[in-house]
Formats: C-alpha cells, structure tokens, sequence
C-alpha cells in the first residue's frame, strides 16, 4: 500500500525529516508516535502533497506508483486521505455541498456517475449518525462555529464518507474529551477492514487504548528511532519519549 | 474646465421650457439648489470625503439631456421585472405608467409619478421632498435637485403591509450614442407600522455614456419596517453617483442592501438618521469590481436618539485593475445614550493590482455606548486551498466555492426571497463559468 523509503523533508531550508523509511501493508493500522518537534506533522503534510514542504531525497510509493509525483487533489481522488490536526473553517461554504463537491471529484476521477443531492443525503445522513453530530452542522459553513471535538468528527465523517484507502489521522485525538475520543475511535474501527491502511499520529498513548495498532513507530529528530508491536505504545506511555532518544538507535 | 456652466444653461432653457406647472415651494427649491450646485461645484479630492474618488474627468466631459419620450417597449423590459412584484418604471428620470404594472398593490398605497404629485401640492411632497437628502452641503444632491421634475413617489400609509416587493426599474439608455444626464428621484414615505420591500436597480438597454446622478429618500415612521435593496448593473461607461438618505422615527426597522456589481465610476452615499428611541438600521453592502471600475461607497449612520442599533456590513471583492472605496462613519450624538452601533468591511483581492481603500470612522459624542468596528484586506488563505486540495477539489473550483461563500454572507441577510435569489444569479453570472461553482 505504502512504501517510503529514505524520505528526506525539508521546509523553508531546514532538514525537518532525515530519512524515513516506513512500510504499511492493506489492512495494517500503524501508529506514529513522537514528542513535539519530532517531524509528526511535516511527515503527514507531505504524503497529502503540501508544497510547502519540500522532498530533497527519497521515495514514497503508494500502491505501486510515485506519490510525489501527484498533486493533492490526485492524491486525494486516488484513495489518501488526511485528517488534519487543525482542520480550517470555510466560511460561506456549506458542509453538506462541500462533501458532495469532495464525492464527486473522486467519482469523476474514477469515471463514476456524479450524485445528485437527493442520493447523498441520504449518504450522509447514515454517517452523522456514526460520528454523533447533529444534522444541523451539514447545513453550516464548514467548521465555522464548531467546538475542537466537532471539528474532528467533522474530519472522520469525511473520511467515512469520502471511503479512502489510506488514511492518515494528524493527532485526531489531541484536544479531545475521552467522550469524542472514543467517537472518533469507533468511527475509525467501523471503517477497518483488509482493504484499507491507517496512519494514526500522534503524541499520547490514548487513543491506542481505543484503536488497536498493528505496529508502533516511535519519531525522533526526523528519523524513525524504534518500531514494534502495541507493547512498544505502553512502554512509552511508561517510560516517556526521552528514553528512545537517550538510546538513539536508527532501529527499523 | 468643469461644465457647471453648461448645467446653468440646461437648467435655465429647462425652466423656460417647462417646470410651468410646478408650485412656488417647489420652484424655490430648484432655484436655491441650482445657486447651491455653482457655488460647491464638482467636489475634488482635497475634499476628505472625495479623497479616493476622483470626479475630474466627469466634471470636465459634457452631457446632455436626454430624449425622455424614447419609445421603449415592454418586451425590452422582460429582463429586468421581477417574479411576484409590482413593478414600477422610470426611464431617464421620467416615471412611465404605461410600462409600470402596479396590479396586486393594495388600494390604499400611493405609487405616483413625482411630476404628477408636485403640480398637485402633495402634501407628502411639501413635506418631505428634499427635507432629508442635504442639498446645502452636497453639490451633487443640490445638482438632482435642481433638475427635479419627475421620478417616484410611494406612499405606504399607516398600518398597510404590502406583501409583493415593489420593483423599481430605472434605466438611463437613450436613443442615439451622445452622452446623457439624468437625475432620478425617489421618495418614499412609509407611515406608522407599515411594511414594505423595494428594490431600485439601475440598468442601461443600449446608448452610449450615461452619467446618473441618483436620489432616494426614505422616510421610515414609527414602528415600520422597511427593506430597501439597491442595485447598480448598468454598464462600464456608466457613470452614476447616488445618494440615499433614510429618516427613522421611533422603533421603526430598516434594512439596506446596496449590490454594486456595474459601473465605470459608482459612488453610492448611503446615510440614515436614527431620529428616535428604538429605531434599528442595517447595512449589508456587496460589491464586485474588476478591470478598470471604481466603486466608492461612503455610508453615514446618525444616532441621534438613545436606545437606537445599527449594524454594518460590507464586503468586496476586487478583481483585475478595480479600485473599491469604503467610508463609514458613524456619528453617536450626545443624547445617544445606549447605542449599540457595530460595522465591518471585509475585502478579499483575487489581484495584486486592485487597490482598496478602507476607512472606519467612529466619532462618539455620547459616554454610554457600545462600538465595534474592524476591517480587513486579504486574499484567498493558502490554509483553506489546500484542505480543498486535500478533499479532491482543485484550485479553481475551491476559489469559486471561497468566492461564492464570501458574497453569500452578505446575501443570505436580504429576507425576500424573490430579491435574494436574483441577486444571486447575477452574482453567479459575473464569474467566469460561475454557474457550476454555485451551491
């Protein structure tokens, strides 16, 4: 699904990430843990193709082709998806119309039949249900006026609609009651199956109570310092991050 | 060299000609306005409220008079009637029964042409005509005023509601391609407890340049409630100046819409009075400019009374070239204790050559009072691009949304909803391939 090899990331001339190598098979939900600093949000940036960052060595495959060599909107119509950890208000512009704007640009893509109004309602509405917002937030302006919770139900819920293959959640769960965490986190465990892959970053321990990874990668001064199984998130949880650092060991 | 000279000579061959008919008062008035008009001359830009807008080039080119028999036909006028509305007529300056439609007006409302109510002593003429728009200050409201003769009279009185909005049409064409001059005057009179929706807009069917030089008076009473919308679509060689003034007795409730999407050269004066406790006013103001346009809109509120709102809101978008021009101010007189008076003007640039200037301007005279103001000048936010990009929607499409949205805020505050949605095919119509982009 994701192959990213010896990917180096730099912004506004700084080296940010240092050569990361990381594999996510379909089907695989891998958690990416660091503290702050560590490069958590430049690494999810720039698999969604913000140009701001910008690759200066390495390669990131997804599903077999060169995803750095697309824009984001292609990225985005090809199945990746990005939760962001700071999702933008949109003022004037109508949730609802909004999604169906995102839907169609991907059926388009695809060469699908674009839905009508009538039929995505009747999409959506099933999976308002799911994250618990109201109804009435599909006819405000995108996030305007929303908590930071609904904010990020409002992400999941374009996730579960938008159907992509590979997601990656930029710290979902930061800022969020333990209520709207294992909102989100149901919503995200609903939506597994073999098909799919899970990037989840982050910088607590939490939300992998609520999602069970696959594997865990611990981010460090840009590069992947140790990777392992779940036990990897508890020991962190325990010990804190300066104990990988103080190891220092390239591990992958 | 202005052609103030050139305006004498119109007004003195108009007054030979015509205006026989007209009563003493009103005579007078003309007169008096006429010296006022030589004395002020064109206002220039070392005028602090002409400091943005430069009227030299108009000042300086000649306009006539126009043709105001043209044969027109109502069939021309089918773009510009409204679903559902009583629609009124007045073709350079001139109110037009044969072309106006007043079915569904409640019999005891008044829509007459002003020619018509001056020669018959109106009381409502004697009264308020031009007891409002300040033609000893403003040279070019004493200018409409020199030249009064025609226009619209409505009259709402007490206690009517007028369901349909009334469509006011004022088109500036004439025949032959000389430039022309009119002066269109509206007076509305809205009794006590009255309800009533108008729209005035301004269009242009053919001719060559057009300078309009527009009043309206509105007199809203105690506890009415008036909406007023006003739209300038004529064309990029039109000229127009416009000044509206509102009086507002106690307790009554106005809301102003001014969509500025045509025009060369627009400078529209919106100023209400708050005479009274308990009066509200609202200001929504849209405007699109591009190429070469400059649109100036300066907007005076008077609190004069205490316990009195009002609440301001304009926003533009500038495109190419456009040069757009907010002014508002804000006078709380002594005695307005307990004002509520908030106002915002937003600009979004979609060029790095257009040019806005933007100028809030609070002057509070009263020491119980609430005030906020706040501007802003910016451009799309790369942030919201790219979370479009992110869901699949390109650039281009992600703009229009953005575009869309930003005119829709100002929109969604016009409660009719015949008004509202054909403005908002007009907005839509001005974007390239605006259709697809609109929700």
């Amino acid at each position: 699904m994701l192959e990213i090899t010896n990917l180096h990331v730099s912004v506004e001339g700084i080296e940010i990430l240092k050569g990361i190598n990381l594999q996510v098979n379909a089907g695989e939900l891998h958690a990416v843990m660091g503290p702050n600093g560590s490069g958590k949000s430049t690494f999810a940036n720039v698999l969604a193709g913000r140009d701001t960052y910008v690759v200066t060595a390495g390669e990131v495959l997804y599903e077999g082709k060169n995803l750095l060599e697309m824009s984001p909107e292609e990225r985005a119509r090809e199945g990746l998806f990005l939760s962001f950890q700071y999702p933008v208000v949109i003022p004037g512009v109508n949730n609802t119309y909004f999604l169906q704007a995102a839907v169609n640009a991907g059926r388009k893509h695809r060469g699908e039949e674009e839905m009508d109004a009538v039929d995505f309602l009747g999409l959506i509405k099933d999976k308002v249900k799911l994250v618990q917002l109201d109804e009435s937030f599909l006819n405000r302006s995108v996030n305007e006026g929303f908590s930071g919770g609904e904010k990020k139900r409002n992400e999941i819920l374009q996730m579960l609609i938008l159907e992509p293959r590979l997601a990656v959640l930029d710290e979902t769960d930061s800022g969020l009651d333990i209520d709207a965490l294992k909102i989100v986190a149901e919503g995200v465990n609903a939506f597994r199956n073999p098909e799919r892959a899970f990037l989840v970053i982050t910088h607590y321990q939490r939300i992998l109570n609520y999602i069970k990874p696959d594997r865990v990668h611990v981010l460090a001064n840009g590069r992947i310092a140790k990777s392992g199984g779940p036990e990897l998130a508890e020991l962190l949880e325990e010990k804190g991050y300066s104990w990988v650092q103080a190891e220092g060991d390239p591990a992958n | 060299m202005s052609k103030i000279d050139l305006y004498r000579n119109h007004f003195d061959e108009a007054t030979r000609d015509g205006f026989h008919d007209q009563p003493e008062a009103v005579r007078q008035l003309r007169q008096l306005a006429m010296t006022q008009f030589e004395q002020l001359g064109f206002p220039t830009t070392r005028m602090e409220a002409w400091r943005n807008t430069n009227l030299a080039q108009l000042a300086k080119s000649e306009f006539l008079a126009p043709d105001a028999n043209i044969a027109i036909e109502q069939s021309q006028l089918q773009p510009f009637y409204l679903d559902n509305s009583i629609q009124v007529v007045v073709v350079a300056g001139r109110f037009r029964p044969d072309l106006s439609s007043l079915d569904g007006l409640p019999r005891e409302v008044g829509i007459i042409g002003l020619a018509e109510a001056i020669t018959q002593n109106n009381r409502l003429v004697l009264t308020h005509l031009g007891r409002y728009a300040d033609y000893r200050e403003e040279a070019l409201t004493a200018l409409n005023t020199a030249f009064l003769s025609d226009g619209v009279l409505i009259h709402v009185p007490e206690k009517v509601t007028i369901d349909r909005p009334i469509n006011v049409i004022c088109l500036s064409s004439n025949r032959n391609h000389t430039a022309t001059v009119t002066h269109p005057r509206t007076l509305v009179v809205a009794g006590r407890t009255t309800q009533v929706t108008l729209a005035e807009r301004f269009v242009r069917l053919s001719g060559g340049p057009t300078f309009t030089n527009a009043v309206t008076e509105i007199v809203a009473g105690p506890g009415s409630i008036v909406d007023y919308t006003r739209l300038q679509l004529e064309p990029d060689d039109a000229h127009h100046i416009a000044t509206v003034q509102v009086h507002q007795e106690a307790d009554s409730r106005v809301e102003l819409h001014t969509i500025t999407i045509g025009g060369g050269l627009v400078r529209n004066n919106l100023n209400s009075t708050l005479a009274a406790e308990g009066a509200e006013v609202s200001l929504n103001g849209l405007y699109l400019v591009r190429e070469s346009q400059h649109v100036d809109n300066h907007t005076r509120i008077d609190h004069a009374a205490p316990h009195c709102t009002s609440a301001e809101n304009y926003k533009g978008i500038l495109d190419d070239q456009g040069h757009a021009v907010f002014n508002g101010r804000i006078i709380v007189h002594q005695d307005a204790q307990k004002t509520d008076a908030t106002q915002s003007n937003q600009n979004l640039m979609l060029s790095d050559q257009a040019l806005v200037n933007t100028n809030p301007q609070l002057e509070i005279y009263a020491d119980d009072v609430k005030c906020r103001h706040g501007s802003t000048v910016g451009q799309i936010d790369e942030d919201i691009i790219f979370y479009f990009l992110t869901r699949g929607i390109d650039r281009d499409a992600a703009r229009r949304l953005l575009v869309h949205g930003f005119t829709r805020e100002i929109t969604n505050r016009i409660e009719n909803q015949t008004i509202r949605e054909f403005v908002n095919e007009l907005i839509d119509r001005w974007f390239p391939n605006g259709q697809e982009g609109a929700p």
